[in-house]
This record gives C-alpha cells, structure tokens and sequence, in this order.
C-alpha cells in the first residue's frame, strides 16, 4: 500500500487551474520525483499536499487518512514534513534557531539535542555556521539548513520542491548525494526537481507533469528512457 | 514665562524645573512606549496595520473604571485584570475581522480597510453605551501623595507606570527572546508559510500575539487614565495617533526603536507643555514623524525587527 496516494486532485488560484485531476502514488521507502517545466505545477502540488493551499477537488490520502484541506500545522504533524521551493530558511534567526523550530513537534530536549547532532554529522558545514544568521549563508548552504530542519521532524515522508534549484554545480552534486544517502536509509522522499536528469537518476518513480496533468508515469530508468521526455527534459 | 494651566507638573521651583519635566516626560513616554509596543509587535508579527488596536487601549480603561467603581477592586487587581480582559477582546476582534482575510492571503490594504470600519463601529458602539464624557476613577483609588526623591516630586501613580511598564517590558522581551515560543513567533512573523511547515499553528500564535498587544494597549490605557484622571471612549484615538508616530519613528516591527522612541515622544510632549504651550503637543510628534519620514523612512533605529527583538 502507498504511503502517500493523491486522487484527482485539482487546485486552483482564483478561475486559473493550477492542476487537474492529478493522482500520484507514494509507496513506503520509495523515491518518487516529479519532473516537469517550469508553471507545470509542481510547486502548486506540493503545497497541497502540505496544506499551504487548499484543494478544489480529490482526495490527499497519507496513511489511510485523508488530509486534503488540513492546515499545514496539523499535515506536519503527522510526518509529512516539506522543504519549500526557494529553501525558506529564516534568514533573520540563527542557524541553530532554525534547526530548532524543526523539531517544533518534539518537546523532548533530550531527543532534540539527539537529533541536531545527527542533522550536524550530515551536514558538518552547518556546524561550523551554528551561530550565523540563516540569511548570511550562501544558498547551497541555506538548502543544506532547510533539508537539515526538516530532518529534525524526522519526515514519514519528505517533500523537497526544488532542492537545487539556483546551486552552483558543486552544491547541486552535493544534494544529491545526499538525497541518495537518505533513500539508502529507507527515507520516503517527493522529489520535485527541474534538474531531470539528477532527479531520474535517484528515483525508484517518475511522473511527468505538463499544464497541472501527469502525462507520464512509470519507473523512472524507463521514463528516463522514453524518447519525448530525453527530447523535452534531458537535452537529448 | 510657563503656561501654568498645561498641568500639575508645573507647579514647582523653577530650579529643578527641567528636572521635574524630564522625570514626568519619561514615565508619560514609558506608557508611549508600553502602547507602541504592543501596535509594533502586531505589525511585525501579523503584518497588518490594525487600527482596531486603539480601541483596546480605551476598552482597557473603561474596564478598570468598571472594576473599580462597581466592585471596588484595588488598583493592584483592576489592572491585571483589565489588562488581561482587553487582550481577550483584541482576540475576539482580531478573529472576528481578520482571521478570514489571513487565511485568504488578502492583500494588506484590504486588512486596513476591514480594521478601519471596525474601530469606527466599536468607538460608536462605546460611545453610544458608556457616553461620550469623561469619567473619573473612583477618588482615593490611588494616593494623590507625592513622594519626594533628591527633590523631584514623583505620585504614586507614576511609580505604578514605572514598576508596570518594566515588568511588561522585560517580560515581552524575555517571551521573545529567551523563551521556544518567542522564537516560533519570530520565525512567524519573517516566514509565515514556512513556520506553518514546522508544525506552528499559526492561527494561535496570531490569537497570542493579538492577546498579549491587547493586554499591553489595556494596561497602557489604564495607566493613562490612572495618571490624567481621565476616562472617555476616544481616548485610545488620539493615542493611536502617538502609537504611529513611536512605530513609525522607531522603524516597524522594531520592539528596541518603539521603546525609545515612545520615551522621546512623552519628554517632548511634556517639554512642550512645559515651555512652549500645551496646545502644541500633538503638533511636535507630527513634526518629528514627518521629518524622520523625510530623511530617514525605514526609522531612526536601523532594520532590526520583531525577528530579531
């Protein structure tokens, strides 16, 4: 059974629809990504999912529940933890800080401090900046700071819209590594990227989203491999 | 060479005139600050201009009065309580009229708007059911003695203002700064979607943050009733007035610059009176707030924000 399943979701600004009818399948320890053009609808669908807008239509089922229209505090709390597009650190607190409002949810301080530590061995460069304020560091760096608070939540599944979008080469091969690392843990991941092929490569899933529909879906080596998507997304 | 009808302060040696004037000014402007405060803290976090707030500030004296007359509570329970009670109806209002516009992501202007109509209907409605008059506390609510400090007079009323006005200061700043949630509510007031993510309820924390400045516009309109002796529904326009000029002065959202700037604002406005005419008062803050607007717009203090505290 699927962790995450969306059925027929359709959200919308206003009149414009956003995305229509879209279903989409999680399962437990998989990494699905959604690839797609930029408007496609990508980022309309993680915040859906996550409660930051709520939908027209369909049903967001996450563990045999339906979460479709919950506020985005109430979708955290169950596991479903998101790392926004545009990274959304709190550039006017401490690095520290905003590793701990990721663990909001957590009032154990021992468990807390555990788990810093564990976000800190992940990411040894955001230990060197525990002091610094959030908006001081450089973007790879502020991606590392967002994936590393949303990590202190301890995601059922983690949602990551864009993580590398606007890295330098070097940050870009860094996420991915260590998205790689989190999948071999067993970490569920939504992964929405721009960068096809990097995200083709770590996903057990693909989906293909165009004007807010899924035109395509299958594993990913196969969707990697089906000649329109290599001519639209992958350059070749 | 003084207008000896400006107020009580005046009545004094010449010697240690100036003296006197700054230690009144100070404590006027520390209930600037303590209402300024609470207005900046709703900018910052809530990021909308909400001018029901100076209904709280009257809606605070008007239970104080209450209290005092009709149970005859002592001034050390009135003000706890009415301050607690105008925190609770700044949460009801602030629910009423915003809520469903925050959900929505509506544009600020329409928050203003929506805050405009509503203070004009609660100031109507006050008025309608307590008067229009002034009231006055009940007589020996408070001693009208005098102390007398390296010869300055100070009432036990403003040593009230004083001791109130620091334990709320210190206590705010301490939510702020040393406390989780103070830290949730900074992280709200940069990024409200992405504290939602955290698993903020932000929908509370905006019931909190429309609480606590509810309670500090009660407890400052308190304390001005308490050191005029004089109550009446309007009384929380004209200092709405003041809570633009401090915020503004003091940079928005910036909790630092509203306390500065607020004690400025009471030492000007009581050496105004003092040596120039007290009809000029409200004229000098407009002044200081269109000359600060003029060279410096972000306000005298710099960025630092609510965020930072």
């Amino acid at each position: 059974m699927s962790l995450l399943s969306l059925h027929g979701v359709t959200v919308a600004y206003g009149r414009t629809e956003a995305v229509h009818a879209l279903d989409l399948e999680v399962g437990a320890g998989q990494v699905v990504c959604m690839i797609g053009a930029n408007g496609a609808g990508k980022t309309t669908t993680m915040r859906a999912i996550s409660g930051l807008i709520r939908p027209r239509a369909g049903r967001i089922v996450f563990d045999g529940t339906d979460i479709a229209g919950l506020r985005p505090h109430q979708v955290a709390a169950l596991g479903l933890l998101q790392v926004p597009e545009g990274r959304q650190v709190f550039a006017e607190l401490t690095v520290d800080e905003n590793l701990t409002l990721g663990a909001w949810l957590v009032s154990d301080r021992g468990e807390i401090a555990r788990r810093r530590d564990q976000v800190l061995q992940r990411f040894p460069r955001l230990r060197e900046r525990l002091g610094q304020l959030a908006g001081s560091m450089s973007g790879g760096e502020q991606q590392m700071l967002a994936m590393g608070r949303a990590l202190m939540g301890q995601p059922r599944l983690l949602l990551l819209d864009e993580p590398s979008m606007g890295l330098a080469p070097m940050f870009v091969d860094e996420i991915f590594a260590i998205i790689t690392a989190l999948k071999n843990e067993g970490t569920t991941i939504l992964l929405v990227e721009q960068n096809a092929s990097a995200a083709l490569e770590v996903a057990d899933t693909a989906y293909v989203i165009e004007t807010g529909t899924i035109v395509l879906h299958g594993p990913a080596d196969e969707v990697a491999d089906n000649p329109a998507v290599a001519r639209a997304y992958l350059g070749g | 060479m003084h207008d000896l009808r400006a107020g009580p302060y005046l009545c004094l040696v010449p010697r240690t005139m100036l003296a006197q004037q700054l230690v009144n000014g100070v404590l006027l402007g520390a209930t600037y600050a303590l209402f300024a405060l609470g207005f900046t803290l709703t900018f910052g976090v809530l990021r909308v201009v909400n001018l029901t707030y100076g209904f709280y500030f009257t809606a605070g004296a008007f239970l104080a009065l209450w209290l005092t007359r009709h149970l005859g509570a002592p001034i050390w329970v009135a003000l706890p309580v009415a301050s607690v009670g105008a925190g609770l109806i700044a949460v009801v209002i602030d629910f009423l009229l915003l809520t469903r516009l925050r959900r929505k992501n509506a544009p600020e202007l329409a928050s203003l708007m929506v805050t405009i109509g509503g203070v004009l209907a609660l100031y109507a409605g006050m008025t309608a059911w307590v008067g229009p008059d002034v009231q006055r506390l009940p007589p020996g609510l408070i001693s009208a003695e005098a102390y007398d400090i390296a010869g300055l007079r100070i009432t036990q009323a403003q040593i009230l203002i004083l001791v109130a006005t620091a334990v709320l200061v210190a206590a705010l700043l301490f939510l702020l700064r040393g406390t989780r949630l103070g830290l949730a509510l900074r992280a709200m007031a940069e990024r409200p979607d992405a504290a939602g993510l955290m698993g903020i309820n932000t929908g509370r924390a905006a019931a909190l943050v429309s609480f606590l400045s509810g309670l500090l516009a009660g407890a400052g309109g308190v304390l001005i009733g308490l050191n005029f002796n004089a109550i009446q529904p309007f009384m929380g326009e004209s200092m709405m007035l003041r809570g633009f000029v401090v915020i503004i002065v003091g940079g928005l959202g910036d909790i630092r610059g509203a306390l500065i700037a607020g004690l400025l604002l009471g030492v000007l406005e009581v050496l105004t009176a003092g040596y120039l005419a007290s009809s000029l008062k409200e004229a000098v803050a407009f002044m200081i707030l269109v000359a600060v607007l003029w060279t410096r717009p972000q306000g005298l203090f710099g960025t630092s924000t609510v965020r930072r505290a």
